[in-house]
């Protein structure tokens, strides 16, 4: 069963903390927090793994051919289209 | 990606403002699939993305002479790219009004699910499906959040430099930062805790 935590205090903190923005009284009173809240910990580290993931370069495909082609004649380049 | 990941390949200022046409060549090469690949998560629309891409190295050509070369050229290219799309998404009558509150605040906290799913293997983490999952997972975040998810966390854009892009106070950016991570968070939670329990029953 998925359990659900509502420590509310925390959950507008730790976006910043993530960042390194939060000031640090509030950081250190959140680390406090974590360190007593093994689900507040599991918040933070899961949603920093989410930002790192988003952040991984997707495997790139090059630009559609078709689009390539079509770009290049609205810019009149159709000359270097196959350079 | 961050504009400074546009690729660059030492394209000369000096001979874009001379109007030489290779030179544009080799930089409409060099960063196109870049700015339609941005175009197009900003958008979810090739047609649109596309209108974008086209309009972009347009607009550029006009501001060329004006273009000091404060910034890098890439990075000049890239803020037109993301104006252009921020356009299109107005042009949609999509809500990027700016405000400081949001009128669904209260419900900015939602209880959050609970499974540490660290410990995933990578390649299980941005597996084909699991990207899948992250893209979708973006895709139906509301466009407020969406956006400034994006150029922050995806584009590595800054808070400043966000809140500028959209004419928004930081403070929204923020408060939009933390809603969409919080969501998203969630989302990928409910995704790999399933491939968690699958894991464990295997």
């Amino acid at each position: 069963m998925t359990e659900i935590c509502n420590c509310k205090g925390l959950a507008s903190t730790i976006s910043e903390y993530i960042d390194g923005e939060l000031p640090p009284e509030l950081c250190a009173e959140l680390e406090k927090h974590m360190s007593e809240c093994e689900n507040c910990t599991i918040v933070v580290n899961t949603m920093r793994k989410t930002i790192d993931l988003y952040k991984q370069p997707e495997p790139t495909n090059p630009l559609p051919d078709e689009i390539k082609s079509r770009l290049y004649t609205r810019l009149h380049l159709e000359d270097y289209l196959n350079k | 990606m961050s504009e400074e990941s546009l690729n660059n390949p030492n394209i000369s200022l000096a001979a874009l403002k001379a109007g030489d046409r290779a030179e544009f060549a080799r930089l409409v090469d060099a960063t196109s699939n870049h700015i339609y690949r941005l175009a197009l998560k900003i958008l979810r629309d090739p047609q649109d993305a596309e209108d974008v891409l086209q309009e972009t190295y347009i607009k550029a050509l006009r501001a060329l002479p004006e273009f000091e070369g404060r910034s890098s050229l890439s990075t000049w290219l890239y803020r037109i790219a993301v104006n252009e799309a921020l356009m299109g998404l107005r042009k949609r009558r999509l809500n990027l009004v700016p405000v400081d509150e949001d009128p669904e605040e209260e419900d900015a906290h939602p209880g959050m699910v609970l499974t540490d799913w660290c410990c995933l293997p990578e390649d299980e983490l941005l597996s084909a499906e699991s990207r899948q999952r992250l893209d979708q997972a973006v895709d139906e975040l509301p466009e407020t959040l969406r956006v400034v998810f994006m150029l922050r966390d995806m584009e590595g854009l800054s808070i400043r430099e966000t809140a500028e892009m959209l004419g928004l106070t930081e403070t929204a950016v923020k408060t939009r930062l933390l809603r969409a991570r919080l969501n998203l968070r969630n989302q990928l939670s409910l995704y790999y805790a399933e491939r968690l329990t699958e894991k464990s029953s295997e």
